[in-house]
């Protein structure tokens, strides 16, 4: 009753809190249930944990090479058989996933932190500096992300910062442009008039009103992206341009072994290939439940 | 219409103008010293003087970038660092296996993910959709050269049907030819039929959505010709538009495909140039890829608002 004897009390706004709550409640239900998301999880939960506590689960020292045991079969001593310099190979590919699972998360988040944030300044300013950046994004998307990539490491020399800043910065623009038309289609609604009615400051606005309504399209657009970093990084370390060549690294290892292939040594080279496509589809099933789970 | 293409033209100069920055940047300003970066730390200091020399490096960046683009348009590309020889005979070389090797897997691909995606959407959000979108999405997102080693150790090796190595000895018959392309243009089949399959997907669920197809439905034509007539009729043609601008995906892949197969394409020479540090090829075969692809994206765009009056009113608005 107190709102009543204070006349100079602020109305009070009915607000949905509740039904932001109750939709995120049921996106995660929905995402239980779904069967991509639980294979998903899964095939990355498991590469996560390999990544993380590889080196207590490999069976053997997946440095060590046992020369008098070059390109043995697989075996029961080697279940993945030996590569080239008698390494172990079920012991690379289990160590191995750090690797790819260091450097693709911290790029995709940066791209994403990027993206999001030129996204949204463009999507609500519009103007001139938007029609600038919106052909830079055209620019950059016309070379494969690859090549980017590829020319940006050998101008740099690759490193494990080289590889996270490029990958970062190519995606910038592709999620800027996602979020930039999410924000398109926010800006015009009801509440970011009243909040610009109220007088609040465009950062405010940006980070306080906008982005919690976008974040839809930012969660599906981190997922996805993470992916194509995984994709990018294991195909730069397939062509030699790896971050540190000395740690057992997939795409390397295939690209050190497939010349054996003719002579019928499929193991050092299917095993890592099966790794490096489970984590991708993995995340990618992750990615697509993830997005039917908005789009309901 | 006129001013339509007016706009186009403008835009897409205005990007190739970025793209050439960008590439110039990547090439002669992120290396620093660019001799310094192609002869190693361990190099004489007068050579790399020299290098920097010969290749223009040591004056000013944009007495650099106007040599250099103005060269570029005259059709003078330099020399490859690398094999002594013009860089426009190699790119042309290059660029005609590509074309080969693109056109064999996209004869291949496109009736193939169409038909795909006309499916899923006719079985809709029943089982049949799930397997071809999940199986699509899955196939498309794995690299390349993953696929392609897949295809090497089933095709090749444990059934050996076909040849690993994707260049035909010289002076082969076309079904030899295309017998030793096979395996290459199969990688390049699964990694787009999963892009298309969707496209055709959503355009096709877009068309069967439509007013006109519930019309056709009620007015009592048989099934088999309203999908004929007023579905795939409205679907496949921005299809079609979406698969002319792939290109530049496609010559991504090229990049892996050629060099894991040995065929000697773009990708592979944009390859060789970035191991051996040969940035005047890098360059301008990196520009070349960007240019086919804006050509091919704006020709796509252009022949898909012809056919479609709506985009091309909107779009000059």
């Amino acid at each position: 009753m107190s709102a009543v004897q204070d006349p100079a009390a602020p109305i009070a706004i009915p607000t949905q809190p509740d039904q932001a709550a109750i939709a995120r409640r049921e996106r995660l239900r929905f995402l239980r249930r779904s069967p991509t998301f639980v294979i998903g999880c899964v095939l990355v939960g498991m590469w996560v944990i390999c990544a993380i506590f590889g080196n207590a689960i490999a069976p053997k020292n997946p440095e060590f090479p046992d020369v008098l045991n070059k390109l043995v079969a697989p075996s029961a001593d080697h279940l993945f058989g030996t590569d080239r310099l008698g390494r172990d190979v079920l012991s690379r590919v289990i160590v191995g996933a750090r690797a790819v699972l260091v450097i693709a998360p911290l790029a995709t988040l940066l791209g994403t932190l990027l993206g999001t944030t030129i996204g949204l300044v463009t999507g609500y300013f519009r103007g001139f500096v938007d029609e600038v950046i919106m052909r830079i994004v055209d620019a950059v998307l016309a070379i494969p992300i690859i090549i980017i990539a590829l020319l940006a490491v050998v101008a740099l020399g690759p490193s494990r910062v080289t590889l996270i800043l490029v990958i970062g910065l190519v995606f910038t623009p592709i999620i800027a442009k996602t979020v930039r038309a999410a924000v398109l289609g926010e800006a015009r609604l009801e509440y970011v008039q009243a909040a610009r009615l109220r007088n609040e400051r465009a950062p405010y606005v940006l980070f306080g009103e906008i982005l919690p309504n976008v974040m839809g399209p930012v969660v599906v657009e981190f997922t996805v992206r993470l992916g194509y970093a995984i994709f990018t990084v294991a195909t730069l370390s397939f062509l030699g341009f790896g971050a540190d060549p000395s740690i057992p690294d997939w795409g390397q290892d295939i690209s050190q072994h497939y010349q054996f292939i003719s002579g019928g040594v499929w193991w050092p080279v299917l095993f890592p290939a099966l790794a490096i496509a489970t984590l991708i589809v993995g995340i990618n099933l992750i990615a697509d439940a993830i997005a039917q789970s908005f789009e309901r | 219409m006129g001013r339509f293409l007016l706009k186009r033209l403008g835009l897409a100069s205005i990007t190739l103008f970025l793209l050439t920055i960008i590439v110039f940047f990547g090439a002669q300003v992120l290396p620093g010293n660019v001799g310094r970066r192609i002869l190693g730390p361990f190099a004489d200091q007068a050579a790399v003087d020299n290098l920097n020399h010969q290749l223009g490096t040591d004056q000013p960046l944009l007495t650099q970038y106007w040599n250099w683009i103005s060269d570029f348009f005259r059709g003078d590309l330099g020399d490859s660092l690398a094999y002594h020889v013009p860089v426009s005979t190699l790119i042309g070389n290059a660029l005609e296996h590509s074309l080969k090797l693109a056109a064999f897997a996209f004869v291949l691909v496109v009736p193939l993910a169409i038909f795909g995606g006309v499916v899923a959407a006719l079985k809709r959000d029943r089982p049949t959709d799930r397997v071809i979108t999940l199986t699509g999405l899955s196939l498309t997102v794995v690299p390349e050269f993953v696929t392609g080693i897949m295809l090497i150790l089933i095709f090749g090796l444990w059934l050996g049907l076909f040849p690993v190595s994707a260049d035909a000895p010289d002076g082969s018959s076309i079904l030899t030819q295309l017998k030793y392309l096979f395996l290459p243009a199969l990688t390049l089949v699964i990694l787009l039929f999963g892009y298309i399959a969707r496209i055709t997907r959503a355009g096709t669920i877009e068309s069967l959505d439509a007013d006109y197809t519930r019309t056709a439905f009620l007015k009592g034509l048989p099934r088999r010709m309203v999908i004929r007539r007023h579905v795939l009729r409205n679907s496949l043609l921005p299809t079609i538009a979406v698969v002319a601008t792939q290109t530049g995906y496609l010559l991504g892949g090229l990049v892996v495909i050629e060099t894991l197969f040995n065929y000697p394409g773009m990708g592979r020479l944009i390859f060789t140039a970035a191991t051996q540090k040969d940035f005047p090829l890098l360059e301008s075969a990196v520009l070349i890829v960007g240019i086919v692809f804006l050509v091919t994206t704006l020709l796509a765009d252009v022949a898909y608002s012809l056919l479609n009056p709506r985009i091309r009113y909107a779009a000059a608005e």
